[in-house]
């Protein structure tokens, strides 16, 4: 069984700040990491690989540096690594990223069939989820996503048994491999790295492939030619006029403070005065 | 919707705005009306609302799509959309559509579009609707932005601008789907507000037929585990919560914020280390990775006002911050706040509270 888990390096999130002149994202010094909800699928892989044998394959579009992602996952227990990386990829929408992605699974493929094609809900820094299900209509699979839990695989019949979670609820679905899943977070916890995968990243050799080593036919379809998004403005959200009301009094006790909030919050929104008398008990 | 916003610099003024010709034809607004065991899920009505000013502006209709089995339910699904600003309905019923599946649905909606060819087609961010509307938009190789905050139009270039958080929500970017339609976008529950029902509209309903045999659906359900109702927590909705923050310091400690929700009849939230620590259900993290509330109020203990936590919450009507530093960013939006150590705080405006409630109900 081969399955290739998807994955993105993402900027710490938590620690971009803006700059407060120029607006623009200050990513100096902002620490790049496997965007979490990756680490979820990976290790899903990597469970599917102990259970039923096969190979576990990463791979990620992006800038060289991303290449530090992949060596993390070979570190966790993926056996191989790729990553797709040319100019013309800069700028791709999630159109486009779909577009390269399932041209690189399609490559990996020849090499030996591919079954499940994992991905993370979505990245922490595009938050969109649109790319899993991009790439599994470009490669013509079936799509599961938010899928909690993989309840059986059946390699003989190539066919797999999961849980989704939808709105109001979870739907058991069973379909045929290969097939592409997006994986829910939080439903279990990425192993730690042992001392001969950590060796083992070290010196494995990444698959660097360009655009035409990624099977690329057609490159008006990458990049920003094939986005048909753009992004027309770039701002931070505007901070509200007047900040909080401290609210103080002579004595600063507790009660106090409390009684004088009530009163001036109620006093300007009697409202909520009447709303919260009617149901509170 | 950008994957790698950075790399791409403001480029509208460059690119070409006219529309090719080709697609000149495609006109009006289109929402997903999306619905699970016999009730339409409130984001498509806020979408219809959000969709009726799109319309207005552009002056084009609005229309709902309803896919579903056949029965009276879909129908009455119908009117409602009407009810919440549609002109007209598009209607594909089919057995097929009894449950959702990525592929029936992602056929059904993109036929309609390829036959009535909107300009603005909207759907909730949704697990339903990110699966629909990643597939569909691929499938018609047009763009999509994913969870929009905000939407407008350019008039003059007769174009959907989407607004939405990135980087975490540390930015907004406005995106625009040029020479591409339709121009889709999603948006989460809870984002725009709900529009006036008014139950006088009508309007006319457009069927269709899906044209799929069940044979050729590869994807089957096996079985739909309801969520149990009674014990899951209803943030989205809630008229008052009150929320903690690390600031508690230890899971006893929201005893404190517990006693406050229940004098007040309000929901219990959380800001995600809370969760992560598992003081808290998943459920009730507040928050770009949690839900998005808007409550009439919402007190927040022990919080320091991240924007991760600030863009679930900032549609609340009053706010009220509790938190020792009188630097937090939290004060920076919140309406009042109390400078002071959660601990007594939160005790003594429980009290508060009661007290002042047993005197109002007294008077009233
Ligand atoms: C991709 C991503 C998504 C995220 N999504 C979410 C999300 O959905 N929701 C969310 O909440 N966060 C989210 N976060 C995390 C967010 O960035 C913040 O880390 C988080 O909101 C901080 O939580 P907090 O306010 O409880 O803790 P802290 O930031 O540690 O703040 C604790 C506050 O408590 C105050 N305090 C301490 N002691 C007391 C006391 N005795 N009395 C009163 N006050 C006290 C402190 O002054 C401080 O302001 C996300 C982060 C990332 C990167």
């Amino acid at each position: 069984m081969h399955i290739v888990v998807c994955i993105k390096q993402v900027p710490d999130s938590a620690q971009i700040r803006v700059h407060p002149v120029t607006n623009t994202i200050m990513r100096q010094g902002v620490p790049a990491i496997v965007n979490p909800y990756d680490l979820y699928a990976l290790e899903e892989a990597l469970r599917l690989k102990d259970q039923y044998g096969g190979r576990v394959t990463v791979l990620t579009m992006g800038p060289p540096m991303a290449e530090a992602a992949l060596r993390k996952a070979i570190s966790y227990g993926a056996d191989d690594a790729v990553l797709v990386t040319d100019r013309v990829f800069a700028g791709s929408d999630t159109l486009a990223t779909s577009y390269a992605l399932a041209s690189a699974i399609s490559q990996i493929s020849k090499d030996m069939p591919v079954d499940l094609v994992f991905t993370g809900k979505q990245t922490i820094d595009g938050d969109t989820a649109q790319v899993g299900p991009g790439v599994a209509k470009r490669l013509d699979m079936q799509l599961l996503t938010y899928v909690s839990k993989v309840r059986s695989l059946d390699t003989e019949n190539d066919e797999i048994v999961v849980e989704r979670r939808s709105e109001g609820g979870v739907q058991v679905l069973k379909t045929s491999t290969p097939c592409l899943i997006t994986v829910l977070e939080g439903n279990n916890e990425m192993r730690f790295a042992t001392m001969a995968n950590m060796f083992r990243a070290s010196r494995y050799p990444v698959k660097i492939w360009n655009k035409d080593e990624a099977g690329i036919e057609d490159v008006t379809k990458t990049g920003l030619k094939g986005s048909p998004t753009v992004v027309s403005k770039v701002f931070a959200p505007t901070p509200r006029a007047v900040k909080a009301e401290i609210i103080q009094c002579e004595s600063n006790e507790p009660g106090d403070l409390s009684v004088t909030l009530l009163a001036k919050m109620f006093n300007k929104h009697p409202k909520l005065e009447k709303e919260i008398a009617k149901r509170a008990v | 919707m950008s994957e790698e916003t950075e790399a791409k610099k403001p480029a509208a003024g460059k690119r070409k705005l006219q529309l090719d010709e080709s697609l000149l034809g495609y006109k009006g607004v289109w929402v997903f009306v999306e619905h699970e065991r016999g009730a339409i899920h409130p984001v498509s009505l806020e979408l219809l609302g959000e969709g009726r000013k799109l319309a207005d502006m552009l002056g084009v209709e609005l229309a709902g799509v309803v896919m579903g089995q056949p029965g009276d339910t879909t129908r009455s699904f119908c009117h409602e959309a009407f009810f919440h600003g549609a002109d007209l309905c598009y209607l594909v019923e089919d057995p097929l559509l009894t449950d959702y599946r990525n592929e029936p649905y992602t056929k059904g909606l993109t036929d309609l579009v390829n036959k009535y060819q909107p300009e603005i087609l909207l759907l909730g961010a949704t697990t339903l609707g990110r699966d629909l509307a990643g597939s569909v938009a691929t499938t018609l190789k047009t763009g999509l932005t994913a969870d929009c905050t905000e939407l407008n139009v350019d008039l003059e270039a007769r174009s959907l601008l989407a607004t939405r958080p990135t980087f975490g929500g540390s930015l907004l970017c406005t995106i625009q789907t040029l020479n591409y339609r339709p121009q889709m976008a999603t948006v989460r529950p809870r984002v725009m507000a709900m529009p006036e029902r008014d139950a006088t509209r009508s309007g006319r309903i457009v069927e269709d037929k899906l044209g799929m045999v069940e044979s050729s659906i590869i994807t089957k359900v096996l079985e739909f585990i309801p969520d149990e109702m009674q014990d899951k927590p209803q943030l989205p909705f809630a008229d008052i919560i009150v929320s903690g923050g690390r600031g508690m310091k230890k899971p006893e400690n929201f005893k404190l914020i517990w006693d406050l929700a229940n004098v007040l009849g309000a929901e219990v939230g959380a800001t995600r280390p809370v969760v992560q620590a598992g003081w808290l259900d998943l459920e009730r993290q507040v928050g770009q990775s949690g839900k998005t509330v808007r409550p009439k109020l919402y007190i927040a203990a022990g919080i320091s006002g991240a924007i991760q936590h600030r863009v679930g919450m900032d549609a609340s009507d009053v706010i009220i911050a509790i938190n020792n530093d009188p630097n937090a960013p939290i004060f920076d939006f919140a309406h009042y706040g109390i400078v002071g150590n959660a601990m007594t705080i939160l005790p003594a405006l429980t009290e508060a509270f009661k007290a002042h409630l047993a005197t109002a109900r007294k008077a009233g």
